[in-house]
């Protein structure tokens, strides 16, 4: 569908059969709504290895258990990042909706920062653990850890690569209509992101550390 | 198209993560110090003996399961007006499958562990 005919259907001089009498959902609607199932389903991916991390969390093979590895200082830093990196998003959003471009900047450089410093934090604890002979080869329970904290660090890492994109769209496209409704999905995914790291560091790094 | 018609953006279902009612810096504020709040109490749950040891982890659940609803609120706008109907039906089935793959997960392998041989009779029935 070309940009113009969506155009006709959001102003409603067209109309699908079946959407009612109220005729197809705007676009800023079904682009959210479209993201925001994307967003569910990832959290079903998530809960396959939340899952999988609980199961195997005692099969550390004579290896170092959680007690002996986290080192719940850092957890917390890196808690306090990703929380503050999401608050600084939810600043960037207004920034966008008020159509503010130094207020955006500051806000995406903020949030992009912060989240910098989480994965930076996460680094160096995968790299101690794996130059200890700790990594996920060691045991069931290390395989498990790693694969489901890698798996949110992968995600922080996208979404950094795309913050980055969207501000240099941002810089070139101004704020047109297709950039704000990508910044609006970009919003839903770093809250989401937060969101898992909460069941993340409750289930896997203060239970974990007990 | 002067008339919108029925086309009103107040009938209109509000998409995932707008914020109609208060699109202020205060409602990012307050689930900021909220979540705080709770990320403090959750790291101290962990490390303190005021709680009894075996009660810790359900506290902990708690706290975590309060934090999502926070970030829920007033990070991702969600509400229980009519125009957020068809995200917190999205949510809901969310939820319901996230629950159904660990509860049946931990359940599934909690009777595997329970029903099967032990590892050192299983290597004698193979010899």
């Amino acid at each position: 569908m070309t940009d113009a005919t969506a155009d006709m259907f959001d102003e409603g001089v067209l109309a699908l059969e079946g959407g009612g009498d109220e005729g197809p959902a705007p676009r800023d609607i079904i682009v959210s709504y479209g993201f925001w199932i994307f967003i569910l389903s990832d959290m079903v991916l998530f809960s396959a290895l939340f899952a999988s991390y609980a199961v195997l969390a005692g099969r550390t093979a004579g290896g170092p258990s959680g007690a002996q590895l986290f080192d719940l200082r850092r957890v917390f830093a890196e808690t306090a990042c990703l929380l503050l990196s999401s608050f600084c998003c939810g600043l960037m959003s207004l920034s966008i909706e008020a159509r503010r471009v130094r207020a955006t900047y500051i806000g995406a450089a903020l949030t992009f920062a912060l989240g910098a410093v989480f994965l930076a934090l996460e680094f160096s604890e995968f790299a101690g653990m794996a130059l200890a002979g700790d990594g996920p080869a060691r045991s069931a329970f290390l395989s498990a850890f790693f694969t489901l904290v890698g798996t949110h660090g992968a995600h922080v890492t996208c979404g950094l690569i795309w913050l980055t994109v969207m501000m240099a769209q941002v810089a070139t496209l101004g704020f047109r209509d297709k950039v704000v409704r990508r910044l609006r999905c970009f919003a839903l995914f770093w809250h989401a992101l937060d969101i898992v790291w909460v069941a993340l560091f409750t289930v896997v790094y203060l239970i974990g550390a007990r | 198209m002067a008339d919108p018609g029925p086309l009103s953006s107040a009938a209109r279902d509000l998409a995932p993560g707008a914020n109609a009612r208060d699109p202020g810096v205060a409602n990012y504020l307050i689930g900021l110090g909220l979540a705080v709040i709770l990320t403090g109490a959750s790291f101290w749950a962990a490390g303190t003996h005021l709680i009894w040891s075996q009660a810790v982890p359900i506290a902990l659940a708690v706290l975590a399961i309060a934090q999502m609803g926070v970030h829920l609120v007033f990070f991702l706008h969600l509400s229980s007006a009519p125009d957020n109907t068809n995200n917190i039906l999205a949510l809901a089935f969310g939820i319901l499958i996230v629950f159904l793959v660990v509860a049946g997960s931990l359940w599934i392998m909690a009777n595997l562990n329970a029903n099967m041989l032990p590892m050192s009779e299983l290597m004698r029935m193979q010899r």
